[in-house]
């Protein structure tokens, strides 16, 4: 049972002064990269059951699964655990006609949601580009700190990292010493 | 830092997410056996290396993955723009019009 140890379970940074933050590891899902020929998108959007983003950057969201955009040819894929298998065969199925690749990264990564007035700030202590002018319903990847993350604006004030589970210790405490500073308001 | 506009993501992004990855515009021969080992060896090391524009591949490697070519000053390191790998070399004009 891997999600049991991964590394940030059942940890939480709060800050509840002027500027409430919360930073919390979310609920564990199953993950893919998905690569194919853009052109034949629209078949695998049937095989994943939710359509798949358009533009480079952007995010879909339908049914619990999450789908960014990542490259050309490039999708991040995050849906229930329980909707793992289906996928998997739908896609198993698709392979015979449109050849593509599909790789189960689940246990690669973990999921941090970053939200609250002060996500923007707790993130651009590490994150180098304009946070600020990222739309509402975008994701790229990109690089915290040293990590590299992908990152996802689900609202105005709520955000999505997803890191490598390797690095997910670093990340996290580079937002630690972050929302130390917003606490004390520095 | 700088920032740098990837074609595939139509975005500026910070320099740390790219590498440099050496001259663009560098055809590999059409029949490398006919080469002799001169001509072999000016295609693999010799580059131009101008004072100036250059124009030069880079990898959008922390974020969409994607090689493409720009230009830059390599004395001011203004980018006066970036194009999708594949494309032919801009034109001066092409170029004039990027840089106002
Ligand atoms: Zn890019």
């Amino acid at each position: 049972m891997l999600h049991e140890h991964h590394p940030l379970i059942g940890r939480e940074i709060a800050v509840r002064k002027v500027t409430p933050l919360n930073i919390r590891a979310v609920a564990d899902g199953a993950r893919f990269v998905l690569r194919i020929d853009p052109a034949q998108a629209a078949q695998a959007a049937k095989a994943f059951g939710s359509p798949l983003p358009g533009k480079i950057g952007d995010v879909t969201v339908s049914k619990g699964r999450l789908a960014v955009r990542l490259g050309p040819d490039e999708w991040h894929l995050v849906v229930p655990l329980t909707e793992q298998e289906a996928i998997e065969t739908a896609f198993a199925k698709l392979y015979a006609t449109v050849p593509h690749s599909l790789v189960d990264v689940s246990h690669r990564e973990i999921g941090i949601a970053v939200e609250g007035v002060a996500a923007m700030l707790a993130l651009r202590s590490a994150i180098a580009f304009d946070i600020g002018g990222m739309p509402v319903g975008t994701g790229c990847r990109t690089i915290f700190d040293k990590a590299q993350i992908i990152l996802v604006r689900e609202a105005e004030d709520r955000f999505r990292i997803e890191v490598w589970r390797s690095f997910a210790d670093h990340v996290w405490g580079i937002l630690d010493a972050a929302s130390r500073e917003i606490a004390l308001g520095i | 830092m700088l920032l740098i506009r990837c074609p595939y993501c139509e975005a500026e992004r910070p320099e740390l997410e790219f590498t440099y990855a050496g001259e663009a515009h560098i055809a590999r021969p059409a029949d490398p056996s006919k080469l002799n080992d001169d001509e072999w060896k000016t295609h693999l090391f010799i580059r131009s290396n101008p004072r100036g524009t250059h124009f030069e591949r880079w990898r959008h490697q922390h974020g969409c993955g994607r090689f493409f070519n720009a230009v830059r000053d390599t004395v001011s390191d203004k980018f006066a723009m970036t194009y999708k790998a594949g494309l032919p070399r801009p034109t001066e004009t092409e170029l004039e019009k990027a840089r106002s």
